[in-house]
């Protein structure tokens, strides 16, 4: 008898999905098209896939723009890949677009031959005008650098939901669904995260749940059995080597208020967070007020000078005052933070730091406020300033906030910006008792006591709480006497008082980590200092430039105020400095002033993140000269 | 080892600092700040629970003055600095010391949102309708016409009611009296501090160098008893040296008018009995004005509702039945996690 031996076939290879290292897409639609939330889960599957990603919500300040105009297009981009991704991405190689708008904004941050996927049904002559295009750009030939793919996602979005019988606008709702399903099928992506999460979110709604979990597998299944136009079959990006353990995706705002919490329980204290709404910090305050199981008492005050002076209550009570804002709210704030330093009394101040002057551009972001961080207060008014790199760096600065305001009894800045706040990445969670714990003593003792008496050591004065037989004392922001505390104009005084605040926040140079080179070595021929969220496209740029043999190395600074006490031999040994920064060289001022360094300014203040291939366009550029 | 020292009776001079008292020799505030630490006798109080905040001014001095725990901030934030005092720990007594400027001028936000939240605090506002600290400029009590350094032709401002204010930013609680009332303050201020939520207490105080004799058209020994009407919960509004004038309802119209006991008819009974709950009445006393009308003098309203603490802790409680035990590795875990193996 014959052996039949049956081969599986693969399917042709025009029909493969076609193998990527990594991937940039972009997703764009009117504000209300729920762009974040298709980007948001997209991300919850390429997390779940093995992926290594990094995100980058791009959204307009006004909360329903008029639909079809190009201001009022809200973007989500995601970069992720089987290697390690440090960026959420220069050139997109898909961009979505729900309509005209959507495809004017993001065309320019496309890839030559770059994919677009666009809903056709929404290329009206209105909205067309609303976006400014005279000529459909779908029929008039302008997009044959790119592959384009033309569904009418709303026709096909209305028959796949038909069934539930919702209104026609309810309906169209459900097209971020139909566009989400097609982009997993791209992709490779599993869909349960995303049903799963409709089946909760709309449990009160089973028929809503219901529409959009239709609408998911029908754009699903025509990837599947359709022919897509352009020859596209698809992709898979494989899984990238991550190290072992518990991962989540977190957001900037989520590790930071976590942080926070953390901070608090390994300071032993129990946290006051006061806030006013302000874009783009608002999360934050979000974030905390579910936290009450936690013992976190959120307080939404009537302005920024309030809540900054609540938390400086709350703190002198003997809590761990915390307040939150961005650039402008900071300033309002700049007097009572004063008041804070004078009192030396322990303040987290977090900054989510966004596009200024005045009211600026509060969804974009920058990194303007380094200067008003270290310097902005009136008189000689030193404190700790430290910033965050990247989403999950969050946690740990927060912690180390904490740890420096108690220890040292005085206001700390966390620096953290717009960009980081809601981009997100994998994380691979701590085990929080790894931590060390810094359990605050509060005084207690009577015997020799005097309010502004000092710990030899840190310089900080005793934190006695109201409550606290025997303690009685009073504080304000009037001098006090160096011995007793008391009202003082005393000259010499006020000289004595104003140089121990200096040395108090100099001296806490011995209590951080020295700074380290996070890529290459730690002498060369140019050194390119960053600090926040750059790090991503600088570490990038830096280890582009050292694969081609170039000696070049990145610092990335955590510690803005004071600076590691090494930092500046460290930049001696090279060459170059050159400072990536999104304002117009705010670090390297403090750099060049603090160590008589050559530093020169990469700026950009376009509201946007730096490009990989921008930092190292000018890197290049100098190590040429 | 600890000691143990029996309790005894706190007097008025436990409550005194060391420190030498700066305010101009004649202030009312020295008579507002000896009422104060009897009435700290008086309500038992302890020096470690009791917290005196300010701001900016003459009054803002105070909390130097007792030997309790005491935080001098900054121009008109002591309400916040005070709310996040009671928000740390509710039991703390906490009275914020302020002044017209403080409070209406430049802390006017913080005034109207504390009363509005009804944070279980005591808000002392010393009214002397001027800027004393900063040598005299006119304040936004002053009255319109008010000649001062700043305002040479005199003031072409209307002047803010600070009871009206407080009552119309919802305060529960509203008082007024005088730096000269030696029996009456500290009444007031026992009222003040048994008082669940905010209490407002405006204090008509002489500013002796800028400001003398400001009140004197009610305050003067000489005036007084025609000129200021001493409000008593449950008692006829009855004022006047022979006891004979007394208000009521205007017929036909939504004020109220003084009358005279046993003139064109009237009695007794046609006089109108002082509910201190009657917050429309409240609003009605606290804009009597001289020369036509009594200033009302005693507790314009109170009608107590819970604090903001309260409400912060049943949220509190609530939220602590749910409670991990603080567990901070749960925390980072929440929503979707996932496990890469080696």
């Amino acid at each position: 008898m014959p052996r039949v031996t049956t081969l599986k076939e693969d399917p042709p290879e025009s029909l493969q999905r076609q193998e990527l290292g990594s991937a940039v897409v972009r997703f764009a639609g009117d504000s209300g098209d729920g762009m974040q939330f298709i980007g948001s889960q997209f991300t919850q599957s390429t997390a779940l896939c093995g992926n290594d990603l990094a995100t980058f919500p791009d959204f307009p300040a006004e909360i329903r723009a008029p639909a079809g105009t190009t201001f009022g297009v809200s973007a989500f981009q995601i970069n992720f890949g089987a290697t390690v991704i440090k960026t959420s991405g220069d050139d997109c190689d898909m961009v979505v677009a729900m309509n005209p708008a959507a495809l004017k904004v993001v065309l320019p941050e496309l890839k030559l031959a770059g994919l677009i996927l666009v809903d056709s049904g929404t290329f009206t002559e209105r909205n067309l005008h609303k976006a400014h295009y005279d000529t459909n750009p779908l029929e008039d030939g302008s997009l044959t650098p790119y592959r384009l793919i033309e569904l009418d996602i709303s026709a096909m979005t209305l028959e796949a939901v038909k069934e539930f019988g919702l209104g026609k606008k309810e309906a169209l709702r459900c097209k971020n669904m139909w566009t989400l399903g097609l982009v997993y099928w791209m992709y490779d992506r599993d869909r349960q995260v995303t049903i799963d999460w409709l089946n909760v979110k709309f449990t009160n709604l089973p028929d809503l749940a219901a529409a959009n979990i239709a609408a998911l597998n029908a754009g699903h299944a025509f990837g599947e059995t359709a022919e897509i136009p352009d020859g596209v079959h698809g992709f898979s990006i494989g899984k990238a080597d991550i190290a072992p353990g518990e991962y989540r995706t977190v957001t900037g705002a989520e590790a930071l208020s976590w942080g926070l919490v953390a901070g608090a329980k390994l300071a032993g204290l129990k946290m006051t967070f006061c806030s006013y709404p302000i874009t783009p910090a608002s999360s934050l305050l979000h974030t905390l007020c579910n936290l009450m199981d936690y013992d976190v008492v959120t307080f939404q005050a009537e302005d920024e000078i309030a809540a900054v002076c609540t938390a400086i209550g709350a703190s002198y009570a003997g809590s761990l005052g915390i307040t939150s804002s961005s650039g402008p709210g900071i300033a309002l704030k700049a007097e009572a933070i004063g008041l804070a330093i004078s009192a030396e009394l322990p303040l987290i101040v977090v900054n989510s730091q966004r596009a200024g002057p005045s009211t600026g551009m509060p969804t974009k972001t920058e990194q303007s406020d380094l200067h008003q961080a270290v310097f902005g207060r009136n008189a000689d008014s030193p404190l700790v300033v430290v910033a965050s790199r990247s989403p999950s760096d969050c946690f740990d600065v927060a912690i180390e906030a904490v740890r420096l305001s108690v220890k040292y009894m005085t206001p700390a800045i966390l620096l953290t910006d717009g960009y980081i706040g809601n981009a997100a990445e994998p994380w691979l969670i701590p085990d929080f008792e790894s931590f060390e714990s810094f359990p605050v003593e509060f005084r207690t003792d009577p015997e020799g006591y005097q309010p502004f008496l000092r710990d030899e050591k840190t310089l900080a004065r005793p934190w006695a709480t109201p409550g606290t037989p025997g303690l009685e004392h009073r504080i304000g922001g009037l001098e006090k006497d160096f011995d007793t505390g008391h009202i003082s104009y005393d000259s010499a005084n006020h000289q004595r008082m104003t140089e121990i605040r200096v040395a108090k926040i100099n001296g806490i140079a011995d209590d951080i980590p020295l700074q380290t080179v996070e890529e290459g070595d730690d002498k060369g021929e140019m050194a390119v200092v960053g600090w926040g969220s750059t790090f991503g496209p600088i570490n990038r740029a830096v280890s582009a430039l050292r694969d081609e043999g170039g000696k070049v190395s990145h610092i990335h600074i955590r510690h803005i105020w004071p600076l590691p006490k090494n930092l500046g031999d460290l930049l001696e040994g090279f060459d170059q400095v050159l400072v990536p920064e999104l304002n117009k060289g705010q670090l390297s001022t403090v750099l060049r002033s603090q160590y008589l360094t050559d530093a020169q300014t990469l700026s950009k203040v376009s509201g946007q993140p730096f490009k990989i291939s921008e930092i190292e366009a000018a890197i290049r550029d100098r190590l040429e000269k | 080892m600890n000691v143990v020292t029996p309790l005894k009776k706190l007097t008025p001079a436990d409550f005194a600092t060391d420190q030498e008292v700066r305010w101009c020799p004649g202030c009312g505030d020295y008579a507002i700040l000896k009422a104060m630490q009897r009435t700290l006798v008086d309500i038992g109080a302890t020096k470690e629970n009791t917290v005196f905040i300010s701001g900016i001014g003459c009054a803002a001095r105070f909390p130097y003055y007792m030997a309790t725990y005491g935080f001098h901030t900054i121009h008109g934030r002591a309400p916040s600095v005070g709310t996040g005092i009671k928000l740390a720990n509710p039991d703390l007594d906490v009275w914020v010391i302020t002044g017209d400027g403080d409070a209406l001028s430049i802390g006017g936000n913080h005034l109207l949102h504390v009363l509005r939240r009804n944070v279980n605090l005591q808000v002392l506002l010393f009214n002397n309708e001027i800027y004393g600290l900063t040598k005299g400029q006119y304040s936004p009590t002053s009255r319109a016409g008010t000649r001062s350094p700043s305002t040479p032709l005199g003031s072409i401002e209307n002047p803010v009611s600070a009871a009206a204010l407080a009552l119309g930013a919802g305060a529960r609680f509203v008082a007024r009296s005088v730096d000269t009332m030696q029996k009456h303050l500290p009444v007031i201020f026992k009222r003040a501090h048994d008082h669940n939520g905010t209490s407002f207490v405006e204090i008509f105080q002489n500013c002796i160098v800028y400001n003398d004799e400001v009140f004197a058209e009610f305050t003067a020994k000489n005036v007084a008893d025609d000129a200021e009407i001493i409000l008593e919960h449950g008692q006829p509004l009855i004022f006047g040296k022979q006891k004979n004038r007394g208000l009521r309802v205007r017929s036909g119209f939504i004020e109220l008018e003084a009358v005279t006991i046993g003139e064109d008819g009237m009695t007794e009974e046609d006089i109108l009995i002082h509910d201190e709950t009657n917050r429309a009445l409240a609003g009605m006393l606290a804009l009597l004005e001289p020369p036509s009308m009594p200033v009302a003098i005693g507790v314009l309203y109170c009608d107590p509702g819970s604090s903001y603490e309260d409400g912060v802790k049943d949220h509190m409680d609530e939220a602590l039945k749910h409670s991990s035990g603080h567990d901070i590795n749960a925390l980072l875990r929440r929503g979707h996690t996932w496990t890469i193996t080696g």
